[in-house]
């Protein structure tokens, strides 16, 4: 078990764990020009877990080969899906891509999806939007755009097999609330490498929760930057790797605005000879961000031998003045004593070891806000265990 | 006790090693004890005399090696079986350091330990009551059936847990391993009184396990027996408790 916990970390005290050779995260580069961001070595702070050598056409500046399809069944009032050329799409977006995949997603996009909620709409019903994707170079830029003081929640199921470079980009406008849900099922086979850039209004809620099951090599790259104060984001995660898998989260929360509260809770499973999982978390609190409270926590359970799981919080603070910061990691075994435990009750060890591994996905399952999801995702994960036993 | 059945749990030349860093070590000796039902046999001892030891081979607990002896339930040998087929089989300990089981509830966690135990799911509405009654004798808060399993729990609210456990699993031997450190004395007079209530209730044997007389005040044995060295060095009636109150352990390890 190696574990780290710095819930009170400081100004004094700020500290890395990981190699961060950017002097700083926000200096990082951001274009819509693919020029400006060369093909990656792997040798990057932010390309370093990834397998880059066998992503080589998704860093090729080619049209792009095959498609997105949307599958909607009715949209509330208030809440309208509609394409846009690549131009408006980059007018819309809160800003550039990050890397080179999201920049070439949204040169090649073809249409961009824009999924809007009007201002003001309070829309009940979740807005549940399947995407399944096709083909072995699949380029798409989609965006979400929240209206002042509106509040939705939006279900994004990707599902299919595709090699899919993707950049999403998230307006939560002043006052308002989104929450999100994304089910990531795509086939063993699936390479999917995503960027999400989000940026929260003054007053505005993100709750955000992320299921990553499916594909051989996922890489999810977000972040979320407050533009305005008082605003909130709680980010959750939820992963499985098996054999063959890579399962990759970055996320990045962005406090330049004051008094906002963020927290990244993400937990990961991992079973299975070469299952891999990365959980990158940077958080920066800039010079004007006074009173930010923030506070990241990845866990990561390794189920057989063979596995790998990296866990590396980063946390920069500029002020002193700040409610609090903090970060935990933690990655481990089977716990042998709460096995015993639960065993010399009487509980066969292969409902103990469901009972175990339910119980440490429950506080993030439990934030997904979508009943359905959630008991579907429970039943995903104990099917998926069931494999890990035989 | 006799309208219950009479079980036997019979220890015969139990010898157990330890696994550490320098290779096997022994603890156990060659422990003989006979404990039948209704029957309350106190093990005393000093400090790493090896009274846990004999609690968690009991149970089954994978660290510690079986070398030598037999333990057997009614004559089936209990060393063959699993850990959760020991409990299936009528065996309780209940821990000194119960294990937290994040995300897991109290209640799911006692509803699926009892399902284990009886083979069949117990009816739900006799069910809540009985968990219900039992944690109100054991003066615990209603809410703590929605808590995770030992996750924050006081010293005395895992204990109180532990017999709230032997209580609705109804085990026909239960070993309480030292149950009595870190209570007070409120919180002794009331756990003692939850084994009490179980053992009147089933019949059970119990094998008290403590390095203090204290809780014999409230739970009657009537056998004692001193562990020193891995082995039953003295055994006797109620009255040896009393001996070694006064005078404490030094006789036996001066004759060690």
């Amino acid at each position: 078990m190696t574990k780290i916990d710095h819930s009170k970390a400081t100004l004094d005290s700020a500290h890395s764990h990981g190699v961060v050779p950017d002097v700083s995260r926000a200096a990082r580069k951001t274009s819509f020009d693919v020029e400006d961001l060369p093909v990656p070595t792997g040798r990057e702070e932010d390309w370093r877990f990834t397998p880059v050598s066998s992503l080589r056409s998704f860093f090729e500046d080619t049209p792009a080969d095959g498609h997105v399809r949307w599958v909607v069944d009715q949209l509330p009032a208030g809440v309208s899906l509609t394409e846009v050329d690549p131009e408006e799409a980059q007018g819309l977006s809160v800003r550039a891509p990050g890397d080179r995949v999201s920049a070439l997603a949204a040169k090649h996009t073809g249409a961009a999806m824009v999924l809007d909620i009007a201002p003001s709409v309070e829309v009940a019903q979740p807005v549940e939007i399947g995407i399944k994707g096709t083909g072995d170079n699949v380029r798409g830029q989609f965006l979400i755009e929240v209206g002042a003081r509106a509040s939705a929640t939006v279900i994004l199921d990707y599902q299919g097999s595709a090699k899919c470079g993707e950049f999403v980009s998230v307006d939560v406008a002043d006052g308002a609330s989104l929450t999100l849900v994304v089910v990531q099922e795509c086939d063993q086979k699936s390479v999917h490498l995503a960027e999400w850039v989000i940026r929260l209004g003054r007053g505005s809620k993100l709750h955000s929760s992320t299921a990553t099951l499916g594909g051989a090599l996922v890489r999810m790259n977000t972040s979320v930057a407050f533009a305005g104060e008082d605003s909130r984001a709680d980010l959750f995660g939820v992963y499985f790797a098996n054999s063959g898998q890579h399962i990759e989260h970055r996320t990045f929360i962005d406090h330049e605005s004051p008094r906002c509260r963020s927290r990244v809770t993400y937990k990961g499973a991992l079973a299975g000879e070469t299952a891999r999982t990365v959980w990158v978390g940077d958080v920066l609190i800039r010079a004007e961000a006074e009173g930010t409270d923030t506070y990241e926590v990845n866990r990561n359970l390794l189920l057989t031998d063979g596995t790998r799981a990296d866990s590396v919080p980063n946390l920069e603070i500029e002020t002193g003045e700040i409610e609090g910061a903090g970060h935990a990691s933690a990655t481990g075994r089977f716990d042998d004593e709460q096995m015993f435990y639960l065993q010399s009750r009487g509980i066969s060890e292969h409902e103990a070891r469901r009972l175990v591994v339910r119980g440490f996905f429950a506080d993030v399952i439990q934030e997904m806000g979508v009943p359905r999801i959630e008991r579907d995702l429970l039943r995903t994960i104990e099917a998926r265990l069931e494999d890990v036993d035989d | 006790m006799s309208a219950h059945e009479t079980h036997t749990l019979d220890i015969r030349g139990l010898k157990v090693s330890v696994e550490t860093k320098e290779g096997p070590k022994p603890i156990l000796r060659g422990v003989d004890l006979t404990v039948k039902s209704g029957q309350t046999h106190a093990i005393m001892g000093p400090n790493g005399s090896g009274k846990s030891t004999l609690a968690y081979s009991i149970a089954g607990h994978p660290k510690y090696a079986v070398t030598g002896g037999t333990i057997t339930l009614d004559g089936e040998d209990v060393l063959a079986m699993t850990i959760d087929e020991r409990a299936k089989a009528g065996l309780f300990l209940a821990m000194q350091y119960p294990i937290e089981v994040p995300g897991v509830s109290v209640s799911n966690f006692l509803r699926t330990a009892k399902t284990a135990i009886d083979g069949e799911s117990p009816k739900l509405r006799t069910w809540m009551k009985d968990l219900k009654d039992v944690m109100a004798r054991l003066k615990m808060d209603p809410s703590f059936a929605e808590r995770n399993v030992n996750e924050g729990f006081s010293g005395g609210e895992k204990k109180r847990h532990e017999i709230l456990q032997m209580e609705l699993l109804q085990p026909r031997f239960a070993v309480l391993d030292e149950t009595d450190s870190g209570l007070d004395i409120d919180a002794l007079r009331i756990v003692s009184e939850g084994v009490n209530r179980a053992k009147e209730a089933t019949g059970a044997g119990v094998l008290l396990i403590t390095h203090y007389t204290r809780i014999l005040r409230y739970i009657d044995p009537d056998f004692v027996h001193v562990f020193v060295d891995g082995k039953i060095a003295e055994e006797g009636g109620p009255e040896l408790a009393e001996r070694l109150e006064a005078e404490g352990y030094d006789r036996f390890l001066v004759a060690t």
